[in-house]
């Protein structure tokens, strides 16, 4: 007897729990919003989620899924159950969904908000609309971080100090993939910063990059999640390392870490949204007021309260204020600021999408080695 | 008791001892000269002067005390010294402690102390075997239990990252913080994660565990075809890679979803939930049917018949006379199926959309996005929470030994 009690009680437990998802779940109201975690998706959420939420009413879900979006949103479409209705993706990886036919054609005149002065939003973005399917959002660097107290008296003040193994010895952290790094490896194999992309697009000067970064393999942590360096110069493992320039924001200036940034040769890229195709018309109408929402100059200039990114309308740049918690003036801390893009790389979308897959395969192939 | 060699108390000799210190200890500074990141020719240096002022500070404990209390105090302190002269409070208390382990293991070499409690008639090698397997064993349980144990102190760390700061070594309070328990009780996406690992795991396991009973049940008769076939079907999810079972039942319940909710009209949320509490109860099911089998073995099937014969019907004498009898079983197998669900993440990846975050995906992507120590925070709770599930099972599969009588008491 007393199992069958158990079952009964256990069955109306699960009735109960279930029951609220069941009523309360209005799908009319949510909105699955896939990012890349972390302190981004914090800015995000404190910026365009919180007062969208609140002037809507509408439901923001989570989903710190960018990092694997493409091929995500390859097995959903081919599943014919596409579950996102917003995703935060990189531009080459916009590009490359746009390609695919998996994110929609935005136009810029009627789908996203002109700026206060009346600029339009296409003139607002400017060069910046990398892809039709492409809402730009932020300018964020890779660049490097260095510990202040592992480095000796003269810190690293120069891209190719990261290939100085005399001057500075010890465990360096890039990124697992041979984006930033080849160019890195030729401009400090004396080719000049104008010729990079046209040595590297020949098979003799891919291999001449990688044997550059030979010289300092034995060195390399390499890294593959935005944090992990973060965490490399917190526990001293390393004593410098690429990553986002904003991980590197609040690891100097909200954790009080002994490192500093060195900004040359830092390499500008985009983030911004795309909208998935395969959503049914009313969710894809929610997204789209969203995408209008969040990429109003306010909203991008909002976002920049909490992380060192730059927002990618013109009309958001004057608005840039202070940090929300720590009162320090954000503008000496964007990649953007003249004394920080003294030398500064734009990441070469073109390049990249067409040399990607051959450079990735021999760069794979040589850390294996 | 007066024929052990213990009690004799005749010291071996000297240079026995002095050697086994000198080679331990040689042994003990080349590794930590090593992993200090020292060259060879520094090692040497290192492993040399380890050595002779360990066979020296052996000679001095030996030929100055006779038993081995003073010589551990007196060692203790020493080591206390050291301690304080290099780190802190917390060099101190690690130089306490190897001073008395370094005092104890001098005096045990030396007055034959290892061999009390042996047999009078093992030959050397015997009794180097009879310690060199315990240190086996030991190592063993230490690389199993110290990464779970790590986790632990670094999840009250005061910082922000996955390390054992200085504050933290010489045990300063501040070093210490409870911000990382906080943050997992009062942040949305922790709790929002946490409460549907308590929607799912639940309702997978009775699913589990009722299916997964009848199952073991049926397949315990012995006029059922095809048993082991059957079984091995049964048992497959535990076998086949679980990317592999993942891949599979993301296009399935796909379809399924989309039936559900284009054709039936369900609520989004509701068939994210149906999907990933039936993937979960199929992860399950395997536990539950061999904890249940192997209780059935020592179950009288005479009893069934004796029931019937009483006229009670199948339905009666199951929940009457088998089910309490095979309840330890059943609710091990439960145990098993309510962790399998409760610590899966990968299942959950493919199948559930953000709508179903369980705890386990919560941390995966805090440890790619965000190396926070939450994690950590989140990671000790999970492993209590482990260690008391755990605990019961043991206790219920130690009664159920004792009702079966397979051990006394």
């Amino acid at each position: 007897m007393s199992f069958t009690k158990t079952l009964l009680v256990s069955t109306a437990v699960a009735a109960m729990a279930v029951g609220p998802a069941f009523a309360d779940g209005h799908m009319a109201n949510e909105l699955t919003i896939v990012s890349w975690g972390g302190a981004y998706s914090k800015s995000q959420k404190l910026a365009y989620h919180d007062p969208y939420a609140a002037n809507t009413g509408i439901t923001i879900i989570n989903d710190d899924s960018s990092a694997e979006a493409v091929a995500k949103l390859r097995a959903m479409n081919e599943a014919n159950n596409v579950t996102w209705d917003v995703v935060d993706a990189e531009a080459a990886d916009a590009i490359r969904l746009c390609d695919e036919g998996l994110a929609m054609e935005i136009d810029p005149d009627t789908m996203l908000a002109a700026a206060p002065d009346g600029t339009s939003a296409r003139d607002d973005f400017g060069a910046l609309l990398v892809s039709e399917c492409f809402i730009p959002q932020i300018v964020y660097s890779t660049t490097f971080g260095y510990r202040t107290d592992l480095v000796g008296d003269t810190p690293p003040s120069k891209i190719c100090d990261v290939f100085d193994l005399e001057a500075y010895p010890g465990k360096r952290s890039l990124e697992k993939r041979p984006i930033n790094n080849m160019e890195w490896a030729l401009l400090c194999d004396g080719v000049a910063k104008d010729a990079v992309y046209d040595v590297l697009a020949t098979p003799e000067g891919q291999d001449q990059a990688l044997a550059k970064l030979g010289t300092i393999k034995d060195s390399v942590i390499w890294w593959s999640a935005g944090a992990d360096t973060p965490q490399l110069l917190a526990d001293g493992e390393v004593i410098m390392g690429s990553t986002y320039n904003g991980r590197l924001f609040s690891l100097i200036v909200e954790q009080n870490q002994p490192v500093a940034m060195m900004w040359d040769a830092q390499v500008f890229s985009l983030d911004g949204w795309i909208i998935p195709t395969g959503l049914s018309p009313e969710r894809q109408a929610r997204a789209l007021d969203y995408i209008m929402f969040a990429t109003d100059t306010q909203r991008l200039a909002d976002q920049s309260k909490y992380i060192s990114y730059g927002p990618a309308r013109a009309s958001s740049a004057p608005l840039v204020g202070k940090h929300a918690e720590l009162g320090i003036d954000m503008a000496p801390h964007m990649p953007t600021d003249p004394n920080n893009a003294k030398n500064t790389f734009l990441y070469n979308l073109e390049f990249w999408a067409d040399y990607r897959d051959d450079i990735d395969a021999k760069f794979q192939a040589w850390l294996a080695k | 008791m007066a024929n052990k060699i213990s009690d004799i108390a005749v010291p071996v000799s000297l240079p026995f001892t002095l050697s086994l210190v000198g080679l331990i200890v040689a042994a003990i500074s080349f590794v930590a000269g090593r992993s200090a990141g020292l060259g060879y020719n520094e090692v040497f240096i290192t492993v040399l002067v380890g050595a002779v002022l360990a066979v020296g500070f052996a000679y001095a404990l030996v030929s100055l005390f006779d038993t081995h209390r003073p010589a551990m105090i007196v060692s203790a302190l020493l080591g206390a010294l050291i301690g304080l002269s290099l780190g802190s409070l917390g060099g101190a208390v690690f130089g306490v402690i190897f001073g008395i382990i370094a005092a104890f293991m001098v005096f045990w070499v030396h007055y034959r102390q290892y061999r009390s409690g042996l047999p009078t008639y093992l030959s050397s090698n015997q009794v180097l075997w009879h310690y060199g397997f315990r240190v086996i064993c030991g190592a063993i349980f230490v690389f199993l239990i110290t990464p779970i144990l790590v986790v632990i102190p670094l999840s009250f760390n005061a910082q922000d990252f996955f390390t054992f700061t200085p504050e933290m070594l010489r045990f300063d309070p501040a070093g210490y913080s409870l911000k990382h328990y906080q943050d997992f009780f009062t942040n949305n996406e922790w709790q929002r994660s946490f409460k549907n690992s308590l929607i799912i795991a639940p309702i997978a396991t009775v699913i589990s565990v009722s299916l997964g009973t009848l199952a073991a049940i049926g397949l315990s008769q012995s006029h059922v075809p095809a048993r082991r076939a059957i079984m091995a079907i049964l048992i497959s999810p535990m076998i086949v890679p679980l990317i592999i079972s993942a891949t599979g039942m993301f296009f399935f319940y796909s379809d399924i979803g989309r039936f559900l909710e284009g054709t039936l009209g369900w609520n989004k949320n509701f068939v994210g939930y149906f999907k990933v509490v039936l993937a979960h109860s199929v992860l399950g099911i395997p536990f539950v049917i061999i904890t249940v089998t192997a209780t059935l073995v020592g179950f009288d099937r005479s009893l069934t018949r004796a029931a019937a014969n009483m006229g009670a019907g199948p339905v009666t004498t199951f929940f009457k006379v088998q089910m309490p009898l095979i309840l330890p079983g059943v609710i091990s197998g439960g145990l098993f199926a309510f962790i399998t669900s409760f610590d899966e993440v990968v299942v959950v990846l493919f199948i559930g959309s953000a709508g179903q975050k369980t705890l386990p995906w919560q941390m995966f992507t805090g440890l790619r996005e965000q190396i926070s120590p939450t994690i950590l925070a989140v990671a000790t709770i999970l492993v209590a929470i482990s260690i008391v599930l755990l605990t019961v099972v043991e206790l219920l599969r130690r009664r159920s030994e004792r009702l079966r009588g397979l051990s006394p008491g």
